[in-house]
């Protein structure tokens, strides 16, 4: 289902992955992402962050399609959690929503854009929930955050 | 066949004669039991409920009850749908800004503990009591419309009880 | 289109407008930052995050199972089309085959779940316009659809009908006949709702040329669902990259033409709803036909555990394009699922579309792109 135009053109910054994904390092970003709009992968369907538990690494899975041909793209970035990669909102504006979102619930910090704010927590929420070395908290403003057992326990 | 002790009633007395004896008492409540515009704070599924509930089918204009806009014209708020620590300050503001007397109904598991999201939600408000004081609570999820209004009957229920002229103490309200 | 005066010229300064989380025309808890200059808008922010209910955090903690009734609450407007959707995304990462029985009722359930959902988008749209009747209207017809959901599932609005591999049950004895008899009765009934609303003139003037969203600004933002098909690009899953059993039947996919104003406007995105319900009758009625008989849970794996992998899944909701994206390490919970959900890039394009209209109308384009929030914030 995957197209290999990009794995072609850039093949010795590219590894295949099992399921047809290309993995790529987050410096070269920046370039490839500007050759993968014009090759004609103009919906940005879905940026999805998750959280590999070893080592502060972070990952970011990037899947687009191409309404002409019809294919199938799907790019993966890990990085360590405390590196900036390229926003790709000035050339696919949906991006920007997405990208808010990964930085609010996971934490990841991109470049190159403007105002990067939560978009989901309050705007004076602590921490990153969906990491998963995160805590909840005991209390927020005031209100309790956990249920009370003490009706069961 | 008539009941003896319905002789009695308010409603009968209406029928019956022209000039009517009662407790100031009992004609207040009646008159407040009677139009309870709810105040449609409508956050999720439990919304689309509240919605059908005052559709076609299951009517509730018929108890009297109309869904108002703004708090300023509503006796009762229902609470229909999960509240969440983002919004819990606006619930909080607009049970301040309804006018005396007013109710509050919780329906659906969301708003009365916290719902399915109890366990790993950690935006949620476990429960609209740890905000607003609670009259009703109307368990589901989402609980049907022919259970909404016996909430709202029970809620007529409890008004009738009230004793609006006696000054009234904190904790018994 | 209204020209925001120069300000040089007369001298006035731009107004803040709040239209704040509880609002009876915001479809749920949305909160609009509206920066207008007089009555007339030149930038909106939406603010979400009122719902947000955690939804990814619960399914890192709980089984494949579990999670159905999870999915149904995220999407409450079209609960069966979010079951059917992570049904089909968790099936792609097991590998298992359906039986032809299992694969029919999941798209009659869908398809009656579609008209539902168009009936309540139509009906609260009129209701944004300052149309009361047709909202009642739709209600009427839309508790008959429910009366036949909840033959089969036992509930009304959330349903947890459809998991991973199969069905919870099978089809109650009547359903069938009650089904036509349904379809029979609701058919004539499209043509009152267009006499009513669709060609009335008040209707039209509202929402005639009202928020015109060009094809490549569309694509750009990732609008999906008939916001899409309302610009005029004919992008319909079920056609163009068919999933389940929807190769087996004939159906046309409407786009929008532009009849009373310009393609891309709020009465296209509205017309189009209208005739995709005409397009679910004709794909009910040729699958309540040919239904097979067989084991709705034959092919229902004892424990869900698949192995190593991720998946990208999508699926056309009534609201447009709803992608699952799962990681699995091996064990019988998910490490890490994401929901790409149609309204939220829907709701992304408001800002885009809406500058240059007055306050009254802002209400209009958000009714034409019909948003959940319960999707959105998750």
């Amino acid at each position: 289902m995957n197209d290999n135009i990009v794995s072609d053109k850039f093949k010795e910054k590219c590894t295949l992955l099992d399921n047809g994904s290309i993995m790529i390092d987050f410096n070269d970003w920046e370039s490839i992402s500007q050759f993968v709009y014009d090759s004609g992968f103009d919906y940005l369907m879905c940026i999805t962050s998750y959280d590999l538990e070893s080592d502060d690494t972070l990952g970011l899975a990037y899947n687009f399609y191409s309404t002409s041909e019809k294919k199938y793209l799907e790019i993966r970035i890990e990085f360590n959690n405390k590196e900036e990669i390229f926003s790709i909102a000035n050339i696919w504006r949906t991006a920007d929503w997405h990208e808010r979102e990964a930085y609010d619930l996971m934490g990841i910090l991109f470049k190159g854009r403007p105002d990067l704010k939560r978009i989901l927590l309050p705007d004076d929420w602590e921490g990153h929930p969906l990491r998963k070395d995160w805590e909840e908290p005991e209390y927020y403003n005031g209100m309790p955050v956990p249920k009370d057992k003490s009706y069961w326990e | 066949m008539k009941h003896a002790k319905d002789k009695f009633t308010l409603l009968e007395k209406f029928k019956e004669d022209n000039v009517i004896v009662a407790k100031f008492d009992d004609l207040i409540n009646w008159s407040r039991a009677g139009s309870p515009w709810y105040f449609q704070f409508g956050l999720a599924c439990c919304a689309i409920e509240m919605m059908a509930a005052a559709g076609p089918r299951h009517d509730l204009d018929r108890f009297g009850a109309i869904p108002r806009a703004t708090p300023r014209q509503s006796d009762v708020m229902i609470v229909a749908g999960t509240v969440t620590l983002k919004m819990a300050s606006r619930v909080k503001r607009l049970y301040e800004q309804m006018s005396d007397p007013k109710y509050v109904i919780s329906m659906g598991s969301c708003a009365n503990s916290g719902g399915p999201y109890w366990q790993h939600g950690y935006h949620v408000l476990k429960g609209v009591d740890l905000v607003v004081p609670v009259d009703v609570y109307v368990p589901g999820c989402p609980p049907r419309p022919e259970a909404l209004i016996q909430g709202v009957l029970e809620l007529q229920k409890k008004i009738k009880t009230e004793t609006p002229l006696r000054k009234k103490k904190i904790n018994n309200e | 289109m209204y020209k925001i005066l120069d300000k040089s010229i007369i001298g006035a300064d731009e107004m803040v407008l709040n239209m704040g989380p509880q609002h009876p025309s915001t479809h749920g808890v949305l909160r609009l930052k509206i920066i207008t200059d007089g009555e007339i808008v030149s930038h909106i922010e939406p603010i979400i995050g009122y719902l947000h209910r955690c939804f990814e955090k619960h399914c890192e903690n709980l089984s494949y199972e579990q999670i159905v009734p999870f999915t149904d609450r995220c999407d409450y407007l079209a609960a069966m089309h979010m079951g059917h959707a992570y049904s089909i995304a968790v099936e792609k990462l097991l590998d298992i085959e359906l039986p032809q029985r299992v694969e029919y009722i999941r798209v009659i359930m869908s398809e009656f779940q579609r008209i539902a959902s168009h009936l309540i988008a139509i009906g609260a749209f009129g209701l944004d316009v300052g149309a009361i009747t047709p909202f009642t209207w739709t209600l009427r017809d839309r508790e008959r659809i429910l009366d036949l959901f909840e033959q089969v599932t036992g509930a009304r609005l959330l349903y947890n009908y459809i998991w991973p591999g199969g069905l919870a049950h099978d089809l109650p004895p009547n359903f069938i006949r009650n089904s036509i008899d349904f379809l029979d009765y609701f058919e004539p009934q499209i043509i009152e709702y267009d006499n009513l609303l669709t060609t009335n003139k008040i209707f039209i003037e509202r929402s005639a040329d009202v928020g015109v969203m060009p094809k490549e600004v569309a694509i750009n933002y990732g609008v999906t669902g008939p916001s899409l098909r309302g610009s005029g690009i004919p992008f319909d899953l079920r056609k163009n990259e068919p999933y389940s059993i929807y190769d087996k039947f004939d159906f046309d996919v409407p786009v929008g033409e532009g009849k009373m104003g310009t393609i891309g406007d709020s009465w296209d995105r509205y017309y189009v709803r209208v005739l995709e319900m005409k397009e679910s009758i004709k794909i009910l009625r040729q699958a309540l036909s040919q239904i097979p008989d067989g084991d709705v849970q034959s092919a229902m794996p004892k424990k869900i555990r698949p192995k190593k992998g991720e998946v990208y899944s999508r699926y056309e909701t009534a609201r447009g394009d709803v992608g699952f994206y799962i990681r699995s390490d091996g064990k019988n919970i998910p490490t890490r699922l994401k929901m790409r959900s149609p309204a939220y890039c829907n709701l992304s394009v408001l800002n885009e579309i809406s500058a240059g209209w007055m306050i009254s109308d802002v209400i209009t384009i958000l009714g034409s792109l019909d948003i959940v929030l319960g999707e959105i914030d998750r």
